[in-house]
């Protein structure tokens, strides 16, 4: 029974817990796409490098209050600089939008020629980050680090696994869950939202009604743009920032729009944390947890390792797109 | 000088012109349809009305004042409700919502008319947490109408109302445009079935190749042998 | 489109390079040349994608990458140790694979329903593990062999210019798996499919050792003309140096530079023979067809997915063939260089910038792009310190500003995508648009 209990905190510890942290930070990137993608029809690729500038900013603003002393002990002092770096996103996107795709979106251009445009806006992003920042690690969490220790919990249990729970994770979790309720009432009961919704849903009809679309599209980048801040200034706490990291997060935030159903906000959600969890599970080695089930294996007993993490969420796009290409909430084909 | 008028409306959607000096009006209260064969320009003719398309020469007037410079969303400030023929409900969101999205523009409590909507269309109160994509085609219909008359027009538009509804749902959705007319709204339709179209109409215009060849009052046009042979069929 | 204005933008390129040859030197102007012959035949890859059929390829790089290993595959001498310590292992994997793709395709197309995912889930489940059950020891066997100087399988010990047409092939194959995939749906899920493909290859040269030696590098490859330390000592080469009257050690390095340049003129050469002729051609007709009105072109009976899927894979292909031929000019094969930046962006600007549908504008903004690429380095730098000169020289500002000079040339690439999409869409040579 201590077995099977030291089985499950250990599974718990290595997957579970950062699959949950992980899956929330893909599912709130993955929400901007899918938004971008009902209200403007295209896929954004510079979306994972305006994760990036928006978790610089609010990188460069904790560094500043950090300077100056300035500090929410215990919570990293990043929450309080978050605001900032949000509004900087939005910002950029705002002006990106201004300069580069109301233009092709005034001109009824191809989807492609969007997607193409947001390439070299991905690009730009990524030198102005680089530029800035530098394309090194970065770390900006302070605070306490953990909320509840391996030893706490061996110390509680008596088990010889201790369950982590590291205090970014449980940011992340809490910061998610709180950000996604407000989208939702928001989509759902707001009068901006409907309309939002009422743009995705039917373009001309929305027109005809009145609707103001470069409102809707004003709306629709703030918050994407918002969501791309908040996703990776908590992948930073969670993991490190590191620009070219937040370009390879593309490919797993496309991967669980189009999972979930693209332009379905809460296909985005669910998308999330498939990719997330399956990721987890396929790149965990599960020597230590079978030997609690009595088995002695020889290798690492690890399914993929972790470097293929892009080939887990490349193989779920390529399954979504063989099987079921509308995604688990019969979003759009793209 | 009528309600809602076109007068020697010329023009098309860039290319050759598809109107031709073509005139078309409406009164308050009254109901005006648009028939003709295939290609007679009879929606064009509408869409000009409603701003959709450039006109090269003549004019458009609503109430005496001239809109022909005004955008179609303009048009819907000015009290204008248009029905487009096609993908004319939002599908992903529900009856009601659908109605809210037809108030945009209002700031104003829209209760009120909502609950007219729903006396006129009773089936849409029964229906209205169901998302419109999920309806039959006649009771989408009615919610497109419904959208439309969220704004409270002076003048009601639609563009072929019965395409692909059964003859019976057909009649009754006449039954209900009846009754829109009779609280004093100009109604305007394009319609291919045109013999029960001009049943239910005050005035009928017969399009051939975007100008007009017969207009009349619908009973005249009705019994007149020369449409009666060329555009019901005999 | 003139032939006069063609003419008078090659003979500017023409110009640049002689001008860096004369002001700089004729070694770096070589240098450039080789590396601008190699992405315009990059460019033309893109280009019978992008401009031809309007498919949009995010994952150049990948396919580049792919002919890299083409070089290596090739050229190496084989490995013989581990080829004895795990090439059983290897060759077992290798068929458990062909065997599990067989069984699933059989039962994909003999059931169905629930039960086909499910079979089909588990088959693939199975042959995953008797993949590994072989793969793993042999990998670990393969991998001990001398690892500080091979732990690998080696190569094939052929000559190296046959990887050229080798690293075409397994580009192709690639694209061929992508586009099946891919093709048919919207155009975003191809750029999305080869962008994870494209890192996807990446994550397997890097940590596939046995295959490629992953960032162990392999180094020392051979080389289709003669090497300038051999070629100093050459009678010869010692004569004809002095009968110029150059220095035979810098003339030695521009031999070899000439050598190289005269190969990949020669490949150009073909490919753009190849490329004009497939353009000109019904099919090249029917191509640009399909990509002006996919549903017209659809209504007439034309199989669009498959055109597409066509000229995806000969486009991928021409990429490979010019990704092995960089890892032959290097004479190296580093996985670690590879990045998005440098083998997907810059091929994309030099396309749209050269004009996009035109195989003369896709090569000409291979030679302009690349020029720009490696001059606005030096050029950076220089307006960096000129803005910063009023500043002391331990200034931080000023530091970092030289520090992060060369990202900034990034964000000016994009700028100048962005500006040429926006303000001249067809390029600098713009598709010929022919009446017929």
């Amino acid at each position: 029974m201590t077995d099977f209990l030291n089985a499950i905190v250990l599974f718990a510890n290595f997957v579970f817990v950062p699959g949950l942290a992980y899956g929330a930070q893909l599912a709130l990137g993955a929400l901007g796409v899918t938004l971008v993608f009902g209200i403007l029809r295209f896929a954004n690729f510079a979306h994972g490098d305006l994760m990036a500038f928006g978790a610089m900013v609010t990188i460069l603003v904790t560094w500043w209050l950090q300077s100056i002393g300035v500090g929410i002990d215990p919570l990293p002092t990043a929450l309080l600089a978050l605001p900032v770096g949000m509004a900087g996103a939005v910002a950029l996107a705002l002006l990106t939008d201004r300069w580069v795709f109301r233009f092709y979106r005034r001109r009824k251009a191809a989807p492609i020629v969007m997607v193409m445009a947001s390439v070299g806006v991905m690009f730009m992003y990524n030198g102005l980050v680089r530029f800035i920042i530098g394309p090194d690690d970065q770390r900006f969490a302070d605070g306490a680090r953990f909320v509840v220790s391996a030893r706490d919990f061996r110390d509680m249990t008596g088990l010889d696994e201790g369950l982590v729970i590291r205090q970014p994770v449980l940011i992340t979790i809490i910061v998610a869950f709180a950000v996604v309720a407000a989208l939702f009432w928001f989509l759902q009961r707001s009068r901006m939202g409907k309309a939002m919704r009422a743009y995705s849903d039917n373009e001309d009809l929305a027109l005809l009604s009145g609707i103001n679309p470069e409102k809707v599209v004003a709306v629709t980048w703030v918050i994407a743009a918002s969501l791309a801040t908040i996703a990776g200034v908590l992948y930073g706490l969670d993991k490190s920032f590191k620009p070219f990291t937040y370009f390879q997060l593309l490919l797993p935030i496309f991967a669980a729009a189009i999972v979930g159903g693209i332009g379905q906000p809460i296909g985005a959600i669910a998308g999330g944390f498939v990719v997330a969890f399956s990721e987890v599970t396929i790149t965990y080695a599960y020597k230590r947890f079978l030997e609690y089930f009595g088995f002695q294996p020889e290798g690492l007993v690890q399914l993929l390792s972790v470097e293929y993490k892009f080939a887990v969420s490349f193989v779920i796009l390529v399954l979504v797109l063989l099987a079921r290409p509308t995604g688990i909430f019969r979003g759009r084909v793209l | 000088m009528s309600f809602l008028r076109g007068e020697a409306m010329t023009g098309g959607y860039g290319g050759a012109d598809i109107l031709h000096g073509c005139d078309i009006s409406v009164e308050r209260g009254e109901i005006a349809v648009i028939v003709g064969p295939n290609g007679a320009g009879k929606s064009t003719a509408m869409k000009a009305m409603f701003g959709m398309l450039g006109l090269r020469e003549g004019r458009v007037t609503l109430d005496d004042t001239d809109i022909t410079a005004l955008t179609p969303q303009d048009r819907v400030r000015a009290g204008m409700g248009f029905v487009p023929q096609n993908n004319n409900v939002f599908v992903t969101m529900t009856v009601q919502e659908n109605l809210e999205m037809g108030a945009y523009i209002r700031d104003d409590d829209f209760q009120a008319t909502m609950e007219q909507v729903f006396e006129l269309f009773p089936v849409l109160k029964e229906k209205r947490r169901q998302p419109a994509g999920e309806l039959s085609g006649g009771q989408r219909q009615q919610v497109a109408v419904g959208r439309a008359l969220m704004t409270q027009p002076s003048v009601l538009m639609l563009d072929e109302p019965t395409a692909g509804v059964s003859p019976i749902v057909m009649d009754e959705l006449f039954d209900r445009i009846l009754e829109v007319a009779a609280t004093g709204i100009a109604i305007l339709m394009v319609e291919q079935n045109a013999r029960q179209a001009l049943n239910i109409a005050d005035r009928g215009y017969v399009l051939v190749q975007g100008s007009n060849r017969f207009t009349d009052t619908g009973e005249a046009l009705l019994a007149n042998p020369e449409v009666r042979a060329s555009f019901l069929g005999g | 489109m003139s032939g006069w204005r063609i003419a008078f933008l090659y003979l500017g390129m023409a110009v640049a390079l002689a001008a860096v040859g004369f002001l700089q030197s004729w070694n770096v102007s070589l240098a450039i040349l080789n590396l601008c012959l190699i992405s315009a035949i990059m460019a033309l890859g893109v280009n019978i994608q992008w401009g031809y059929a309007g498919l949009f390829n995010v994952g150049i790089m990948g396919f580049a990458a792919l002919g890299g290993v083409a070089a290596v595959l090739t050229s190496q001498p084989p490995v013989h140790d581990a080829w004895a310590a795990g090439g059983v292992g290897i060759g077992l994997a290798l068929l458990s694979l062909v065997a599990t793709v067989a069984v699933l395709m059989v039962v994909r197309s003999r059931t169905a329903g629930a039960a086909r995912v499910l079979l089909m889930l588990a088959l693939g489940a199975g042959g995953f593990f008797l993949i590994r059950y072989f793969l793993d020891p042999a990998v670990a066997a393969i991998e001990a062999t001398d690892a500080a100087r091979t732990g690998y399988l080696g190569g094939a010990g052929l000559p190296v210019y046959l990887s050229w047409i080798v690293g075409g092939l397994f580009a192709a194959a690639a694209a061929w798996l992508v586009g099946k995939i891919a093709l048919g749906l919207r155009a975003d899920y191809l750029a999305i499919a080869t962008l994870g493909i494209s890192e996807i290859i990446i994550a397997m040269i890097k940590n596939e050792d046995w295959l490629t030696r992953g960032v162990k590098n392999v180094t020392g490859l051979p080389r289709p003309v003669p090497v300038e330390i051999e070629l100093r000592q050459e009678r010869w080469f010692i004569d004809l140096a002095g009968s110029l009257g150059v220095d035979p050690t810098e003339f030695a390095s521009i031999y070899v530079k000439l050598g190289y340049a005269l190969l990949f003129v020669v490949v150009l050469v073909v490919v753009m023979w190849l490329a004009e002729r497939a353009l000109k051609s019904p099919w090249g007709r029917m191509m640009r067809a399909i990509r002006d009105n996919r549903d017209a072109a659809e209504a007439m009976g034309k199989d669009v997915t498959r055109r597409h899927l066509q000229v995806f894979i000969l486009g991928s292909a021409v990429v490979g063939i010019a990704g092995a031929m960089l890892t032959t000019l290097d004479g190296q094969f580093t996985p670690g260089s590879y990045n998005p930046l440098r083998f997907t962006f810059l091929i994309w600007v030099m396309v749209i910038v050269g004009g996009s549908g035109n195989n003369w504008g896709a090569v000409l903004g291979g030679f302009l792009i690349w020029f720009v690429w490696i001059e606005a380095e030096p050029v950076g730098i220089w307006l960096m310190n000129a803005i910063t000169a009023g500043l002391p020289a331990d200034n931080v500002v000023r530091l970092h500003l030289l520090d992060a000079a060369p990202h900034m040339r990034l964000f000016l690439m994009g700028l100048i995508l962005l500006l040429v999409l926006r303000f001249s869409p067809r390029g600098l040579i713009p598709e010929r648009v022919s009446r017929s």
